[in-house]
């Protein structure tokens, strides 16, 4: 039972005025290994905001239990502990920078633990680094492309050197490139320093790079698994109002056609080999 | 308009003043505003402005800048020196009706304007070799003191520096609104003052609103990063007075006594 984060029987309902609360969250189950990446999936008005929320304690849940690290998302002086093992990144990165400087603001949550200010020097300085905007430590945020304002809002989490990173669609205002740029950053933490990713996202592309993904629909989750055996459930996918990724879409199109090809193909590289094993014995 | 966006009128430069701390140049510029009102000789005046002088011509700022920032206030000076010209009564060198100027008005109303001239070049002089971020430091720290009677020092220049961050995003906003209403068909450069400033409230409006929406989720960001307001709170950049600010707030000292010294020695020069 040591799980990063755990989530057992949460129920979460907004309130409402004049009407019965809204029921978000529906007796939802789910855990965080430590080292894992993550990925959420889901429909609009699926819970996925509201369970990443869930997970530093920005909300607390209506019903049943979520804990971080062991500690009790519901106490509040839990409150600083878990906020600092799990950080937070939101999608827009404009919202979320609050110094003038670039380095200022990767130091602003240590300047609020009461980090000392030469080891701030040092973890600014290491966090920039790690998502490679140190040369950029100088510029004003309003100076930087919006996939740069992510990643130096990453290295302001970074920098409180959490266990754990939740990212909430940290791509959806970005342009293909930033968004490259965000996820090949994600993606180096998790596998270099072996911090836990929790995805949170629309891009199916982005869910096949992770480890795991979590489909949710209604507040529950609907499949779990890793993308290869989410993504050849085909029809529920479909059924639930999301899309497969294209390289998926295509493989399983041929497939209806009478094309012998194997399941759970999810990478442009892999669709090649098994293209090219198919028509000349893997010639390239 | 985006891309050469600067605030104020911060004048970039590696000179000594511009890397004096930022707590001393406040801390002097308050007091060379105090010793202005004190001062009352001409030699004071003299000495004073060659001060400002000397500090002008180390920070490297052009003096046609300096001229410039001037300019706007000409017309207020000249009401308060109209206004001190005959409201000051004394020795009467021109009697007419209700109006009469006397020796003693025209005195003041002239030591009044070149006070407000070299107050205006100084307070500029503060802005221009400090950019807003070192100042709202500056206020941070200098003002930590004033915490004690229960002043929001740290709330209040948390603001400043929040506000700071935000004006070149909500300027992009502005320009982003102002063409989405454009392409609508909104007129922004014809008509009457009132027709101008009634067609800003469809750029004011949405603009107002995703500035509220930004506080919200900025506040988010903020509480997520275990914000909890100024208590045990340290800073990345510490500011640290050299050599420099010793040598600042000593000729400041300096300057203070000579001219309190003049006004009693030649109170008539």
């Amino acid at each position: 039972m040591n799980h990063l984060i755990s989530l057992s029987d949460v129920v979460f309902e907004y309130p409402r005025e004049e009407a019965a609360p809204l029921r978000v969250l529906n007796h939802l189950d789910l855990t965080v290994e430590q080292g894992e990446f993550l990925a959420i999936l889901g429909q609009n008005g699926s819970g996925k905001s509201t369970l990443a929320k869930l997970l530093n304690a920005i909300l607390t849940p209506t019903g049943g239990v979520c804990t971080v690290c062991g500690f009790d998302t519901a106490q509040e002086e839990n409150l600083y502990e878990i906020r600092s093992r799990v950080g937070m990144v939101f999608q827009n990165p404009d919202n979320q920078l609050v110094a003038n400087v670039v380095e200022e603001d990767v130091a602003f949550a240590l300047e609020n633990m009461g980090v000392d200010p030469k080891e701030i020097r040092r973890r600014v300085d290491q966090a920039l680094k790690q998502v490679e905007m140190y040369e950029f430590r100088q510029h004003a945020p309003h100076q930087l492309s919006g996939g740069q304002k992510q990643r130096v809002a990453i290295a302001g989490v970074l920098a409180m050197e959490p266990e754990c990173i939740v990212l909430d669609e940290p791509t959806a205002m970005l342009d293909p490139r930033g968004r490259r740029e965000v996820l090949n950053t994600v993606r180096q933490l998790n596998q270099e320093k072996g911090t836990t990713v929790v995805l949170i996202t629309h891009y199916m592309d982005e869910a096949c790079q992770a480890g795991r993904v979590v489909v949710m629909d209604q507040g529950q989750i609907a499949l779990n698994g890793t993308p290869k055996e989410v993504f050849s459930q085909v029809n529920t996918i479909r059924s639930l109002g999301l899309d497969l990724p294209q390289v998926t879409e295509l493989c399983w199109r041929l497939r209806q056609a009478g094309v012998p090809l194997p399941e759970g193909i999810l990478t442009e590289p892999e669709c090649l080999d098994a293209l090219c094993k198919l028509l000349g014995g893997g010639v390239k | 308009m985006l891309n050469n966006f600067t605030l104020g009128q911060f004048f970039p430069g590696q000179s000594v003043i511009h890397r004096l701390d930022p707590r001393s140049k406040l801390v002097c510029t308050v007091l060379y505003l105090v010793l202005l009102f004190v001062v009352n000789t001409w030699i004071g005046f003299a000495i004073c402005a060659v001060y400002m002088a000397v500090v002008i011509v180390v920070s490297k700022i052009p003096v046609s800048n300096v001229l410039r920032g001037v300019k706007p206030i000409l017309p207020i000076m000249a009401v308060t020196a109209v206004l001190n010209l005959f409201f000051i009564d004394g020795t009467r060198i021109l009697d007419w009706g209700i109006v009469h100027i006397s020796w003693e008005g025209i005195v003041f109303a002239i030591k009044m304007m070149i006070r407000l001239a070299i107050l205006i070049v100084g307070t500029s002089m503060l802005t221009y070799t400090t950019s807003p971020i070192a100042l709202t430091d500056g206020m941070e720290k200098g003002l930590r003191p004033l915490q004690k009677i229960h002043l929001p020092v740290h709330e209040v220049t948390m603001m400043m520096s929040i506000a700071l961050r935000f004006i070149p995003t909500l300027v992009e906003e502005t320009d982003k609104i102002m063409s989405a209403q454009k392409a609508r068909g909104a007129d922004f450069e014809s008509g009457g003052l009132i027709h101008r400033a009634k067609a800003l409230v469809p750029i004011l409006i949405p603009l107002f609103i995703s500035a509220f929406r930004r506080a919200e989720e900025l506040a988010l960001a903020m509480e997520c990063r275990c914000y909890r307001g100024g208590e045990g709170r340290t800073r990345l950049r510490q500011l640290r007075y050299g050599w420099r600010d010793g040598i600042a707030y000593l000729s400041m000292v300096l300057l203070f006594a000579l001219c309190i010294a003049l006004n009693f020695l030649l109170p008539n020069i």
